[in-house]
């Protein structure tokens, strides 16, 4: 008898003994005469099951989790057997978690073997690039701009948009840059696209090539992913063989390659003119706009600088029209996002949903609510510089507008989940402090105004003269919001207002006793 | 990618460092790709190669030292034989990462940023490795690790740091 099993090598799957699972399923294969043929493939985002193994069946995929490596043997014999086991979850798609779902960009991941030229074609790749050769430049800027994409990392702005003013600028040569410096704590999609879909953002940049007459590529990748950066490099090898880059893309007159660049640990490198800055290699500091990447991006050429998601959106939009995309979202903002629930949250993962779902639904619905079983107090959305919201604001569909306004962001769509237990002026310190840490130093509200609203708080904290120090900290925030560069001191803001507007009582630490003795 | 293992880094060395360079120094943008590649072989940037680097590149030496110090992941001088790095950013936080920097900082005797006396482990904090759906995680020589807490966490550093 054998077995097919899939077992993630994603990074968060690792973190919780991937690799030993798949030992110990090997060992305990072997113990029993099975021949065992193991793929490993991304997540699926349901990390609360990882290492999630599945089976392969003929009536799909079955799977099992967490597995650990004790549960090696018994799992071994259940499947040699009729697959019952108390861990067996069944088909993931049927999970409410991933039914819910509307998976676009994500649908790959955690689905093929990211080094797989060939399950990427199997499972639909390529369809988008094919497509982008045959109709042209113009046509494809045009299908990206009719599907109402727009940046995934943060902003917004319409890619559509982005890609017309590369397209029209004249030059020797374009360049094709990937903003895959995802710094935002509770956010991983990225990471988890590049693991586990590789193919799909390489897809997306030769499109971007291919509209804009730009021949080379860079993604430029956090080093804190090292496991994103061996699978983008092995993807590339594999796509290069398989002539999907190179002097004759897909056997076309279109020219283009790419390159894989790892940061050095800066914070404020994922902000776009920084990132070009530190591509160039030079001290990632943010350049003043105008002029725009877009006229004069990565030496001084014109470049178009997207984020990872937005990139691995463009081959589905393409390979399915602009129409199809569109329809889904509300408003504006059009597709569907990937949210990523994390922090203390019971179903922590990636939910691909179309824009539109309140935030209540994203965390008590489909995150569950809290780990340590506690009331939800505070969910910050859109990373360090996002707004903390209380249950109050539960209500606020998932949508840009929406967000801002309430005063907040969607970011890159991570959702951070706090219980009863955080106090929200430590938070709001943590806010300050952080941006003085990762601060390039270029204008002053962001250098200074950082670490004076550190020790402002510090004084709010102990006590001192509270109401006043508030005042400060909020007029602080003002020169922070519209005096600085770039969103790093611009953004600092929304955690520490939204923490003083929404949660008042935790600043309130004027010493009671005086007046209860 | 980083390896830390004893004996992983090697001593310094200039024809080592002139190779470095010269492997790298036709690529577009070629010193972070330059840099990062000292720490693959040294651990660190070592001193006497920034004036290499300048003079190849064309740079001021003063160019170079601003990029070395920018950058948090270069290092100036070699750290520990392991390096710990808890996550400390927002996820983690809410799922108790402080908890367990007061832990790590008891169990290894130093503070953030230090190394033990006797040159074993470095303590730093990191923020973010993207697990933040099984917060709080950590880096661990080049090991990732997750849905730690004091128990897990010192059972890993014991296989870890040997």
């Amino acid at each position: 008898m054998s077995l097919h099993l899939t077992i993630p090598r994603d990074a968060g799957a690792l973190a919780v003994g991937a690799d030993e699972v798949a030992a110990a399923l090997q060992v305990a294969a072997m113990a029993r005469g099975l021949e065992l043929t193991v793929t490993r493939t991304g997540s699926r985002g349901l990390y609360w099951l990882e290492p999630l193994v599945e089976v392969v069946t003929e009536a799909g995929r079955i799977g099992y989790g967490p597995v650990t490596p004790d549960d090696a043997e018994g799992l071994i014999e259940a499947l040699a057997g009729d697959g019952a086991h108390r861990l067996r979850v069944g088909r993931p798609e049927d999970l409410p978690f991933l039914k819910r779902q509307t998976r676009l960009t994500m649908a790959r991941t955690g689905i093929v073997d990211p080094r797989s030229f060939e399950d990427y074609q199997a499972h639909g790749g390529l369809e988008g690039l094919r497509k982008a050769i045959e109709i042209g430049p113009a046509a494809i800027v045009e299908a990206v701009t009719q599907s109402g994409l727009r940046g995934r990392g943060g902003a917004g702005f319409p890619t559509g948009i982005k890609w017309k003013t590369v397209a029209d600028a004249k030059a020797d040569r374009k360049y094709i840059v990937c903003n895959a410096d995802e710094g935002d704590s509770g956010t991983f999609a990225d990471r988890m696209l590049m693991e586990g879909d590789p193919f799909c953002l390489i897809e997306g940049m030769a499109i971007a090539g291919i509209a804009t007459g730009a021949t080379k590529g860079f993604v430029y990748i956090r080093s804190e992913y090292p496991h994103a950066v061996a699978a983008m490099e092995a993807a590339m090898t594999a796509a290069r063989r398989g002539g999907m880059l190179g002097r004759a893309v897909l056997g076309s007159a279109h020219a283009f390659d790419m390159e894989v660049r790892v940061g050095a640990g800066a914070y404020v490198c994922g902000e776009e003119t920084s990132l070009l800055q530190s591509l160039e290699g030079k001290r990632g500091t943010v350049r003043a706009k105008p002029p725009l990447p877009a006229h004069k991006g990565l030496f001084a050429r014109p470049t178009v600088i997207n984020n990872v998601l937005s990139l691995a959106t463009v081959p589905i939009v393409l390979a399915r029209g602009a129409a199809f995309y569109r329809d889904f979202g509300m408003g504006r903002s059009r597709g569907t996002m990937p949210i990523q629930l994390a922090g203390n949250i019971r179903y922590g993962g990636l939910a691909e949903v179309a824009f539109g779902v309140t935030l209540g639904e994203l965390v008590d619905d489909i995150g569950g609510g809290t780990l340590s079983g506690r009331p939800v107090r505070a969910v910050q959305v859109g990373g360090p510089l996002g707004a903390y919201f209380p249950r109050a604001l539960f209500d606020t569909p998932f949508d840009y507008e929406s967000f801002a306004a309430r005063d907040g962001l969607i970011g890159h769509g991570g959702i951070v989940v706090f219980d009863d237990t955080v106090d929200m002026k430590r938070q709001a310190r943590f806010a300050m402090e952080f941006c003085s840490i990762e601060s390039c130093g270029k204008c002053t509200p962001c250098r200074i105004g950082a670490i004076r609203g550190a020790e402002t708080i510090d004084k709010i904290i102990a006590g001192q003269d509270v109401a006043r120090n508030i005042a400060v900290v909020e007029d602080l925030c003002q020169t922070m919001k519209f005096g600085s560069l770039c969103a790093l001191g611009g953004f600092t803001p929304y955690p520490v207002l939204s923490a003083i507007r929404h949660f008042p009582e935790d600043f309130d630490v004027t010493p009671h006793r005086v007046a209860a003795e | 990618m980083q390896a830390y293992e004893d004996g992983a880094y090697e001593d310094w060395n200039a024809e080592r460092a002139a190779a470095i360079i010269a492997a790298g120094k036709d690529r577009e943008g070629p010193l972070l790709p330059i840099l990062h590649g000292f720490m693959a072989a040294f651990g660190y940037v070592p001193e006497p190669a920034v004036p290499m680097v300048a003079e190849a590149l064309n740079l001021s030496r003063a160019e170079v030292h601003g990029v070395v110090t920018f950058y948090h992941d270069f290092r100036r001088e070699p750290a520990g034989r392991h390096v710990v790095k808890l996550c400390r950013a927002e996820s983690c936080q809410a799922a108790g990462c402080e908890r367990l920097a007061d832990h790590l900082e008891e169990k290894l005797g130093i503070g953030f940023g230090e190394t033990t006396p006797d040159g074993r482990v470095t303590l730093e904090p990191i923020y973010c490795l993207g697990l933040c759906a099984l917060s709080p995680a950590a880096l661990i020589d080049d090991r990732v690790v997750a849905r730690l807490d004091e128990k897990r966490l010192d059972a890993v550093l014991a296989e870890t740091l040997r």
